[in-house]
């Protein structure tokens, strides 16, 4: 983070299918294979059946909004062109919960239980990161 | 185990599973045990058994011509004469901080002949209580008879916080999937969770207010506070938005400078230098989803609220007792959700509590007053510390609560991460 280059994400075995997933425009997460339980962000074991057994689904992208935040300092001085944006978390129809850009269009809606929908644009970088969008 | 009886053992076992329910009969026993466990761990108390016997701070400034290992140096040497210490006195080390110097550092520079225990506690904002808690664990079971607890940063020659966390692995997650996103700072990242309660609860922007308006009153009365200016709601409203909730006067400052505890038994403590400040209830807290708020099934609970309860029932007091409360503040809605989550109003009510003037001075619960991590500086909460431990030997200056016999010291990090000390006098 030295440079005016925004910050690549660095994918590890374990989170190699859901960068790939997201090149592909889904939203991939991981389900236990011996209970079912769906999670995120990836990790090695089930925290509920402690199985590290892992099945990747393509999740619906479907959500709500469940909180956020407007940027409007620029932490870094890669993202000064962005200012101001919004960072939605989101609660997933399949459970866990997602962290994205809201885009400039919905703005104005903005509430918690807001239904939205997932997409994964490129950013500069070339690095697909998701986004959201209003469907109501 | 023969081969044979194993082999017997595992058939038997495979028969009962699909006779009956095991798995969620095993899930219902393993919840009985952790309860079991919980309850057996309360009861090994280390009430009273510690005290604070030293405390050394560095003037805290901007930015400082010194290093952060000098500074630890500095408050280490002040904080162990304040104990009326010789350094070689020292047997047990926790630096705070995981990336500074190590207790091996301290050995070398104190000519330490015996360091019997030294150990790293990484909770950010809580790391500091945290140590007192393990030094007293330490010392209560004979391992070593006075623990020193150093912290010293400069963080105005080297990267700013939102650089900083992503270097440390607690953050691994949030480095991975929210960072490229521009989720950078902690700013950033905590501001969701008081957007969460302000549209859940109706908590406001000027009931932040109320929180920097009176802990900037009270580093007014600190000649080592780096705020000189008083500040007003109108002044902390108009103040230019960051990471929205968040403006620039709901965020702490970022500081260079040094601050030091010496932690020994309560039975030495009556014969050292000092005035005697007993730690009466300490604990640890760690919230769900320790490492990414955005998973964190409720986002407006702290680590905090698994500790306090524990806390306050090891100590033996109500949160009426506690006449002076210093509340790690690196954003005003923080301690407004601690204020919470330590039960001294209910969930959700935190905004109407403090909006009275309750933490300023005279009010019913005075808070910070040193002027904490947003208008004395960011010492990581250990100024907090030797703050509370000040007011309680009543050498508080200018910012001394009269007659302050019980007081409260919290401790927040990495994302959610609590601890807290009740401490008393005598």
């Amino acid at each position: 983070m030295s440079n005016d280059e925004k910050p690549v994400p660095h994918a590890t075995p374990e989170s190699q299918p859901y960068w790939d997933g997201a090149a592909e425009g889904k939203l991939r997460l991981q389900r236990c294979a011996a209970c079912g339980l769906v999670r995120h962000y990836p990790q090695l074991t089930c925290p509920s059946c402690y199985s590290s057994g892992v099945e990747w689904i393509d999740a619906s992208g479907r959500g709500v909004v469940h909180s956020w935040t407007v940027a409007h300092h620029a932490f870094h001085p890669a993202f000064k062109q962005d200012l101001p944006y919004t960072l939605v978390t989101v609660d997933l129809a399949e459970g866990p919960r997602a962290l994205g850009r809201l885009d400039s269009l919905s703005q104005d809606r903005l509430r918690i239980g807001l239904p939205v929908q997932i997409s994964f644009p490129r950013n500069g970088q070339g690095v697909p990161l998701p986004e959201f969008t209003a469907t109501a | 185990m023969s081969p044979l009886t194993a082999k017997a053992l595992a058939g038997l076992r495979q028969l009962l599973t699909s006779i009956f329910p095991f798995r969620r009969l095993c899930k219902r026993r393993v919840a009985l045990r952790v309860a079991r466990t919980t309850k057996k761990a309360a009861k090994m108390s280390l009430k009273g058994n510690g005290a604070i016997t030293g405390i050394g701070e560095t003037a805290y400034r901007r930015a400082s011509p010194y290093t952060a290992f000098e500074m630890q140096i500095e408050a280490s040497l002040a904080a162990i004469r304040d104990a009326g210490l010789d350094p070689k006195e020292i047997d047990g080390i926790i630096p705070i901080g995981i990336t500074g110097a190590p207790a091996e550092a301290f050995v070398m520079n104190f000519g330490i002949p015996d360091l019997r225990f030294s150990a790293l506690t990484p909770m950010g904002g809580a790391s500091g209580i945290a140590a007192v808690q393990c030094a007293i664990a330490a010392i209560d079971a004979g391992i070593c008879n006075h623990v020193l607890i150093p912290a010293g940063r400069n963080v105005s020659s080297g990267a700013r916080a939102g650089v900083r966390i992503h270097q440390m692995p607690q953050f691994h997650l949030v480095t991975e999937y929210e960072l490229p996103q521009g989720a950078i700072a902690p700013a950033q990242l905590y501001a969701p969770m008081a957007r969460r309660h302000m549209e859940l609860y109706g908590t406001t922007s000027r009931q932040f207010a109320e929180i920097a308006v009176g802990i900037r009153e009270h580093a007014l009365l600190n000649d080592n506070a780096v705020m000189k200016k008083p500040i007003t709601i109108e002044d902390h409203q108009a103040s230019r938005m960051i990471a929205d909730p968040f403006r620039l006067l709901d965020c702490s400052l970022e500081s260079d400078g040094g601050a030091a505890l010496v932690v020994s038994s309560s039975k030495a403590a009556r014969d050292m230098r000092q005035p005697r400040v007993r730690v009466l209830g300490i604990g640890e807290g760690h919230p769900d989803s320790p490492s990414s708020i955005t998973q964190r099934a409720d986002m407006t609970k702290l680590g905090i609220a698994k500790c306090a309860p524990r806390v306050f029932e090891m100590a033996g007091v109500s949160h009426a007792d506690i006449d002076v409360a210093e509340i790690y503040d690196c954003f005003t809605y923080i301690v407004l959700c601690q204020l919470e989550d330590m039960g001294f109003c209910k969930k959700g009510e935190g905004g109407p509590f403090v909006a009275d003037g309750k933490l300023r001075r005279g009010g019913a619960l005075p808070t910070n007053t040193h002027g904490g991590l947003l208008s004395q500086a960011h010492m990581l909460g250990m100024n907090h510390i030797v703050e509370l431990v000040r007011q309680l030997r009543h050498q508080g200056g200018r910012a001394q609560v009269s007659g302050a016999e019980i007081g409260l010291v919290t401790g927040y990090g990495d994302m959610g991460d609590g601890a807290m000390a009740i401490m008393g006098r005598g």
